[in-house]
């Protein structure tokens, strides 16, 4: 899903606004669970993930 | 036969210039191109007619109507002759009333007086008896009529026709043509011999008549009478005007109450959204309220393997309160959640959603739009500010051209889509966007321009096509984009959709749509000069839904198609309420008029209204509640009014996930799949059981009118208070109307909204407020919500779910007329009688490949799982595409549909599921085994204890 995200915002030819349109995005609409787990996954690593997802994951406030 | 007491007045409204004249003496004053008959009502002088009436225009046949004007020669009827100014009118005179006898008792020769049903119905026999007419001198005259020989048509399992009885007036025949538009009626033969005839004078049933009513309310004697009506065998002591329960066009509706049962549902010519007409499910399929399959009484059991054991509503209540409480102390807060239905009113969708959030104390709310337009939202929302459609419905009626996509409106919304019929018919021009040849590309008078025939999948690559050629062509609408919309965006879109990678040519070859068609279309669409567009599911329900509704609004701001009058982007909303329950706050992430949870300030006036703490952190959607109760850590659900185990693709999958709670609790009105797997079962109530409000895809807030009690004792919005207070947060009131109070103080989009207004006003559309005292029927005039409109680049990105050789067929799915959603109401009624089984529609092409023939059972398999469907050959899809409906659990067609979901919004991509049709020999044992067995319920158990014991 998170790549899917990513997918709609590659459409941006700025590479930060793409991560940051991500970012928004995840923080709008994701659960606070689900974005620990995103965070995690980013954090050992990202497999899967595309480059702007990952940019866009890492730009994610920390949740408590 | 018309609504009780409802004042007839001849001919349809005109809209000139006042006029004055002279009635019987009398000054009245009306708008130029008013008719005499007309006018005579307005100022309560009847003149008597037959063939006039209302809804349709006038037709001068039947010679009653007659009247005299001073200074003109003979007797003009008065329904085809426009009063004129300084006209004078007498309506009664010696010989008026002695060619009204003349002619009445020539009609009484064919219909005697006593022979309707109910005289005092018949108008024939009602101006007869005025006429002082008992019996014609021509009664018993050989006439080669071959009419009067018919038998009477009971083949339609609602209304009846009675040849006997009819006075060839064409009433019918003019209502299925001019309101309905369909043209299933006709006279046959001349003279004495003309009769009404249904198709190539067939059976009503087995005609095209789509049963939608009209003619019946339209015809002046018992002939068409409704079975419910002949039953009741009296005159109704009651009509309450109330709101369709059914689909999101939200009909205006009479019901009429004969001995404390509802013995008819008329249409309200009052109704703003249905403008007096109804279909069939609205008009007649109203029985599934008072069905024997109501469960009426509150059920619990401790394990779903458990029998159901029936029990007060306080045991229930509190049995629900003790399972969420023990839930959330064992799991945590965010370890329950609840699902707010688009069936009931917004009052109740309000309270079920404050109960999760001030009661629970989580954002774990959701709603079905969930799986249907929650993309209209999104799309909307971001490109023009605010998350509905922009017209009223009789905007159609000033288009110059109208775009469908991914919608079928005559089977989904077909009292809007008689609408839509009547421009086209009056010369408006039709785009067509679907996979299928749906029935509004070419039918009656109506034929489309362009029917754009894409493959599943392709919408976005499509939109981008039709903006390239705007765009490339020189189309755009430069001064209103300069003046409305954002300049950065605008470019920015502009160089995006001028890229040769979204050309007519380049897109050819993934839609399957020729490149001339996109650019004709598209030049089409541009040139308006007013153009609108609508929309459904075939847009919504993919992986790429919200950018799809991105894209739709892009083309409208380009082409200056938004904010008046005729032009638009509207979506059809599927169900009665799902704009209402979006409304009022149902997604996890937004309070009531969609205002995000981690807004401090609206936090704020919440928690001061409901004195508590709310969470600012968006809360789970229906998919995200399944993940984690398959993860072990969502326990509790308090569903009201959805059957998720049907209607959510992978069926397997939710299953899985209702089977893992600890505490499902179910709302409904009938046992259903999601039941299945239920600890508690609250009886809910039907539209007819309660008062509130619906919303339609209009915006248009419409009452709900309690016409009978609730069976189960509480209207839902009652059981979910005492939920709340069973779970320690008061909730008190003792009307809807106050619920609508407290939403109204909240919701600055709804600030001037009370029952007061919406009886003197009949509905309002939202925004209704200090800017827009009466309400709001077209949005963004002037300028967008959002203040400029914004532009998206919307890239295709084609679906993960692609064909092989495993699995070369595209699977879409739709509605049919006559049946609804999952079918739980229409199941229920008699509307089986036309669609009594979910059908896969098949190319010849594929089906000959494949050794299948007509009515063949076969096995449709795709990655997610298999079922089975009796087939139906038909190239209304293109080779490659199958096509079923979901109404019947039977037809297990989200067993094959996929997790695959719009990205924005998790909307299921329902309409991409690639299959695989084998010709099978029977259906699946599973399928074997339900329709072997009816629904477990106590009631049938009981039945079937007592005859066991007889």
């Amino acid at each position: 899903m998170a790549n899917d995200i990513a997918a709609f915002f590659d459409g941006e030819s700025d590479k930060a606004l793409a991560a940051e349109g991500v970012r928004f995005h995840i923080s709008r609409f994701w659960e606070p669970r689900m974005r620990r787990e995103i965070i995690a996954h980013v954090q050992k690593g990202g497999a899967g993930l595309s480059a702007t997802a990952r940019s866009g994951i890492e730009k994610l406030a920390p949740v408590a | 036969m018309h609504a009780k007491d409802y004042h007839d007045l001849g001919t349809p409204a005109a809209g000139g210039e006042s006029v004055t004249l002279q009635i019987d003496g009398a000054t009245v004053t009306v708008p130029a191109g008013t008719s005499i008959m007309r006018a005579a009502a307005l100022a309560d002088r009847d003149v008597p007619k037959l063939c006039a009436t209302d809804t349709l225009r006038h037709f001068g046949s039947c010679r009653v109507c007659l009247v005299e004007i001073e200074g003109r020669r003979g007797f003009p009827a008065s329904c085809t002759t426009e009063v004129a100014a300084g006209m004078k009118v007498r309506t009664q005179s010696e010989a008026l009333t002695n060619l009204r006898r003349g002619v009445l008792e020539l009609y009484v020769s064919e219909h005697p007086v006593g022979s309707c049903p109910d005289s005092s119905r018949c108008e024939l026999e009602h101006l007869a008896e005025e006429h002082g007419i008992g019996e014609s001198r021509f009664a018993g005259a050989k006439t080669a009529r071959s009419h009067t020989h018919k038998p009477v048509d009971h083949s339609n399992p609602y209304f009846r026709f009675d040849n006997d009885l009819c006075i060839v007036c064409s009433r019918c025949v003019r209502a299925c043509e001019e309101t309905q538009g369909t043209y299933a009626l006709t006279i046959q033969g001349r003279g004495l011999d003309s009769s009404v005839a249904a198709s190539q004078d067939q059976p009503f049933l087995e005609s095209e008549c789509v049963s939608c009513g009209a003619c019946v309310e339209a015809c002046p004697t018992g002939a068409l009478m409704e079975k419910s009506v002949i039953a009741a065998a009296a005159l109704p002591q009651q009509a309450v005007a109330t709101t369709c329960a059914y689909c999101g066009v939200g009909c205006s509706l009479i019901a009429e109450v004969t001995d404390g049962a509802v013995s008819r549902m008329v249409p309200n010519r009052n109704g703003r959204a249905n403008q007096g007409h109804a279909c069939v499910k609205g008009r007649f399929a109203y029985g599934y309220a008072t069905h024997q399959d109501r469960v009426t009484k509150p059920l619990i059991r401790k394990s779903i393997t458990d029998e159901w054991r029936e029990v007060s509503w306080d045991e229930a209540i509190g049995y629900a309160a003790s399972e969420f409480k023990r839930i959330q102390a064992r799991y945590g807060r965010d370890s329950i959640g609840g699902i707010t239905s688009s069936r009931c009113t917004n009052e109740e969708t309000f309270l079920v959603q404050k109960l999760v959030r001030a009661a629970f104390g989580t954002n774990n709310v959701d709603t079905c739009a969930r799986v249907c337009h929650s993309p209209t939202g999104y799309g909307l929302k971001h490109t023009l500010g605010e998350s509905a459609g922009t017209q009223e419905f009789v905007s159609v009626q000033h288009a110059d051209v109208i775009m469908v996509i991914g919608a079928s409106p005559t089977e989904a919304h077909p009292v809007f889509a008689s609408q839509m019929k009547r421009r086209l018919r009056n010369g408006a021009r039709l785009i067509v966007v679907d996979p299928r040849a749906i029935p509004l590309v070419k039918s009656a008078h109506v034929e489309a321009d362009f029917h754009l025939r894409l493959l599943p999948g392709t919408n976005v690559a499509i939109i981008n096509a039709l903006a390239h050629v705007v765009v490339t062509e020189g189309l755009v609408k430069e001064d209103y984009v300069a003046a409305r919309c954002e300049k950065d965006s605008f470019e920015k879109w502009k160089k995006f959709v001028a890229d040769p990678v979204n050309s007519p040519e380049a897109v050819e070859a993934i839609s399957g749509v020729k490149a001339e068609v996109i650019r004709g279309a598209a030049r089409l669409y541009a040139s308006g000069p007013n153009s609108a567009i609508y929309y459904g599911l075939g847009v919504t329900e993919h992986s790429q839904g919200s950018t799809m509704v991105m894209g739709i609004a892009n083309l409208a701001m380009a082409t200056g198609n938004l904010g008046r009058e005729g032009v638009g982007v509207s979506p059809l909303r599927g169900q009665n309420n799902v704009q209402g329950s979006c409304d009022m706050g149902s997604f996890p992430h937004e309070f009531a008029g969609y205002r995000h949870v981690s807004d401090d300030a609206t936090r704020a006036l919440f928690e001061s209204m409901w004195k508590v703490h709310l969470q600012n952190e968006p809360g789970l959607r229906i998919p995200n509640m399944f993940e984690a109760a398959l993860d072990g850590s969502f326990k509790g659900m308090y569903i009201q009014g959805e059957d998720l185990a049907q209607s959510d693709p992978n069926t397997s999958h939710v299953t899985a996930a209702l089977s893992s709670l600890e505490c499902l609790v179910i709302q409904d009105i009938f046992h259903n799949e999601t039941a299945k797997f239920a600890h508690v079962f609250l009886p809910g109530s039907s539209f007819l059981e309660k008062d509130g409000t619906f919303t339609n895809a209009e915006r248009r807030i419409s009452r709900v009118r309690k016409v009978i009690e609730p069976l189960a004792g509480l209207a839902d919005w009652e059981v979910t208070v005492r939920l709340s207070n069973a779970l320690g947060y008061p909730m008190n009131y003792s009307h809807p109307a106050e619920i609508m109070a407290e939403i109204a103080a909240l919701t600055p989009t709804f600030t001037g909204v009370t029952y007061e207004k919406i009886d003197q006003l009949g509905s309002i559309q939202w925004p209704c407020n200090d800017k827009a005292p009466v309400g709001t029927p077209t949005m963004h005039v002037g300028q967008f919500v959002r203040g400029k409109g914004k532009f998206y680049v919307t890239a295709y990105v084609p679906t993960s779910e692609r064909t092989s050789s495993k699995y070369p067929l595209l699977l879409t799915t739709g509605r049919i007329l006559s049946q609804y959603n999952v079918g739980a109401q229409t199941r229920r009624t008699s509307n089986v009688a036309w669609h009594s089984e979910d059908r896969l529609e098949i190319h010849p092409h594929d089906a000959e490949a494949r050794g299948i023939d007509h009515g063949d059972w076969v096995g449709v398999t795709s990655r997610a799982g298999d079922t089975v469907l009796r087939v139906e050959i038909t190239d209304r899809v293109a080779p490659g595409v199958v096509y079923t409906t979901f109404h019947f659990p039977e037809s297990g067609a989200n067993l094959i549909t996929t997790e695959n979901s719009d990205w924005a919004t998790n909307c299921p991509e329902y309409k991409v599921t690639a299959v695989q049709v084998v010709k099978v020999a029977q259906p699946a044992a599973w399928q074997m085994r339900r329709q072997a067995a009816l629904p477990a319920s106590p009631r049938k158990r009981r039945r079937e204890e007592t005859t066991i014991g007889d």
